[in-house]
């Protein structure tokens, strides 16, 4: 995968960027940030932070807050199950996963959307892992064929044995990361094989405003301590859990993302983290919160630039919308958001496929957004000059020949492929003709289409025998705890 | 003899100009039937340039590399296969042109490459032509085939008013016609009373060979 190095947006001024940080900082050294976690608020106390009486809330300092920035790394590499290098996270490397975590599908032949079971996640493992733009896949469906406190590691169980990419997901409960974590050392073979060569990234959310609940400060905490990358996904609601401002939802981001940061230094300076997010505007008509406003983006981008301001990897769910199924709606705030989100440099864009306020997946759409992914990244590999001059010499040899047309010249079929990214036929850039031979469909249709001939001859990159064997003994040990002792059909798409 | 062959397909399959006619002055030098060479060489070439094309392997640029690599050969094998045996095997004679008002060329140049390439003779009277000229091009050259390009929707009506004026000049029945260019459509077609229309170079060929036949 080609190295994406040139950020070409900053919405922010530096001088705005600095005053944000700044208040960001005071905000945690006056008001602080309740802290709901034991083992946080020990980490905390033992290390300057100052902690109220009832030992809920956190002053944390400037000084605190610098030095913790200092030790999280710039940037880390993320690895396919296989164990090769699939990306580079940090800099200006762009990278997009599938929107994660759906409770809800768009069943495109149904035209409805329903809860998904364990065959939608399975479809949407294999789909993702047959789209190469998306480098990662995520756990990004919520099969309802089991209890909701299993679903966390069963999603991930799903994505291991089907797909190959790393994967971005997320604990729902508690124990959730010991069995997870067990899933990922399975595919390495150890603890330290498993940091030396991450496999997945876990989102970890904090409550707005300005509190780390229990769960979401341990899975800080264990992914510090196991060397897994974690991610911080700040939300505030700007005027409803956050100040309703842009610049003062960014204040509140900063301070959520920089508390989260130092807790998780604090478990293990060094230990690979995100700069992310999922904010969004509350509509004030509707009591929604639309991931695909335009300040939301606005939102989204200026922090972004805050984080690489910080000298850390960032990340964003970008490149989604509200609408309910793949229509216009759907594709203009998927491609508006995918299109700022990789123009500002964003390294982990998630959002592909979700419709409905972040939860609803929709493998049509999946299949429609790739196409805006694999034209981001055209746009921002830039435009190249690929000889010693920009124009001149391929008009002068045109001049020169007996060439009527550009289209027979040796300078176009050198160049023609690398210059234009070719889209598939989900992309409409047929004659009137050849749209109406086809049946006059629309996108969707075009896509429904395509979502078949992936689905219906997949090409699996399903794990080996051996570490199905493995996963599928700890799910099953797993699942006995909340009373499942026989799993939904799994193997559906293994005989494929 | 089937490698020389197969080499004469692949140096039209890729678009190798020189080579082809390298290949084309060898097989007049070692004396080999030169209908074999184009039959089974150099024409299975360029038919299946055009198979990848429809199957979208195959983008305009290769596809009209490989046409001219055929043009090419053909061009050079020509006194020889006139010496073999009368005309030189031509499908039939095109006459092709992109109708007046409209200088866009590229796609009729296309159409005449991939004609050419694959047997017919072709008059390329160029861009846009003027209404009468091509009417007394039918007349002079007793074409088999009319071809005419209109890329734009306000030149197309010339595209009607040539057959019209073929029909006035009582020779529309001498010669078969084909239309094509971006806003033509099968029903434009039968509408104005053209024998038949193709949206791309390869169907052009497939539709001559179809109503030639």
């Amino acid at each position: 995968m080609p190295d994406r190095r040139k950020r070409r947006l900053s919405i922010l001024s530096p001088q705005d960027v600095e005053q944000i940080i700044n208040e960001a900082i005071q905000t945690l050294e006056e008001i602080g940030v309740y802290v709901e976690n034991d083992t946080a608020i020990e980490l905390l106390d033992g290390s300057g932070a100052k902690v109220s009486d009832d030992r809920k809330r956190v002053f944390i300092s400037a000084e605190l807050c610098d030095r913790c920035v200092e030790s999280a790394p710039s940037s880390f590499s993320l690895f396919n199950r296989e164990g090769d290098e699939v990306a580079s996270i940090g800099g200006e490397m762009v990278i997009f996963d599938p929107g994660s975590a759906a409770i809800s599908v768009y069943d495109f032949a149904k035209k409805q959307i329903r809860k998904p079971n364990t065959k939608d996640a399975i479809e949407f493992v294999a789909l993702t892992d047959q789209l190469p733009s998306y480098a990662a896949q995520s756990t990004g469906i919520v099969p309802n064929d089991v209890p909701d406190s299993l679903a966390d590691r069963y999603r991930l169980f799903l994505s291991l044995v089907y797909g190959s990419k790393p994967v971005i997901t997320g604990t729902f409960e508690k124990d959730a990361f010991g069995v997870m974590l067990s899933m990922l050392i399975a595919c390495r073979g150890g603890t330290d094989a498993l940091a030396a060569k991450p496999l997945a990234i876990f989102d970890c959310c904090p409550s707005p405003p300005l509190m780390w609940s229990d769960l979401t400060c341990q899975a800080l905490i264990d992914c510090a301590r196991n060397g897994v990358p974690a991610e911080t996904v700040s939300m505030p609601l700007s005027g409803a859990t956050a100040p309703v401002t842009i610049t003062g939802s960014l204040v509140q981001h900063t301070a959520e993302s920089l508390s989260g940061l130092v807790i998780h230094q604090l478990a293990n300076p060094g230990a690979p983290i995100v700069y992310g997010g999922a904010p969004a505007i509350f509509d004030m008509r509707k009591a929604t919160t639309p991931l695909g406003a335009v300040e939301t983006m606005m939102i989204d981008i200026a922090y972004a630039q805050i984080g690489k301001t910080l000298g850390l990897p960032v990340h964003a769910y970008m490149g989604l919308s509200d609408a309910k199924l793949p229509d216009y709606q759907a594709g203009f705030e998927t491609a508006m958001g995918a299109t700022l989100a990789a123009l500002a440099g964003v390294n982990i864009v998630s959002g592909p496929g979700m419709l409905n306020f972040v939860s609803c997946q929709s493998l049509e759409k999946l299949v429609l957004d790739h196409e805006i992914c694999a034209m981001t990244h055209r746009l921002i590999d830039g435009i190249a000059f690929r000889e010693t001059t920009a124009g001149f010499d391929a008009l002068k040899d045109f001049a020169d020949s007996a060439s009527r047309s550009f289209m027979t010249t040796e300078h176009t079929r050198r160049f023609f492929r690398d210059e234009v990214y070719y889209p598939s036929d989900v992309v409409d850039r047929g004659t009137q003709g050849d749209w109406e031979q086809g049946g006059s469909t629309r996108a969707s249709e075009r896509a429904h289409a395509k979502v078949r001939e992936l689905l219906d001859n997949p090409e699996l990159s399903l794990a080996d025998d051996d570490l199905i064997g493995e996963l599928e003994a700890i799910i099953t040990a797993d699942a006995k705890n909340f009373g499942v002792h026989e799993l939904p059909d799994w193997r559906v798409l293994l005989t494929k | 003899m089937r490698e020389f062959l197969a080499e004469c397909k692949n140096a039209v399959l890729d678009g190798d100009r020189e080579r082809a006619v390298g290949l084309a002055v060898r097989a007049i030098d070692d004396g080999i039937e030169v209908l074999d060479v184009i039959e089974q060489g150099f024409a299975v070439g360029i038919r299946e340039a055009g198979d990848r094309w429809e199957k979208g392997e195959y983008f305009l640029p290769e596809l009209a590399f490989s046409a001219e690599s055929m043009k090419a050969a053909m061009e050079t094998l020509r006194p020889a296969l006139i010496e073999s045996g009368g005309k030189g095997r031509s499908k039939g004679t095109v006459v092709i042109g992109t109708v007046q008002g409209d200088i866009h060329d590229i796609g009729k140049m296309l159409v005449a490459t991939m004609l050419a390439a694959n047997g017919y003779e072709i008059v390329d009277l160029g861009a846009d032509v003027a209404h009468d000229r091509f009417v007394s091009e039918v007349k002079n050259q007793q074409p088999d085939l009319l071809c005419m390009s209109a890329l734009l929707t306000t030149t197309m009506m010339g595209q009607k008013t040539i057959i019209d004026m073929l029909s006035e000049a009582g020779i529309r029945n001498s010669v078969k016609v084909l239309i094509g260019g971006a806003p033509a459509t099968e029903t434009w077609a039968s509408d104005i009373g053209a024998d038949g229309y193709a949206d791309n170079a390869v169907a052009a060929v497939h539709k001559a060979d179809e109503i030639l036949s």
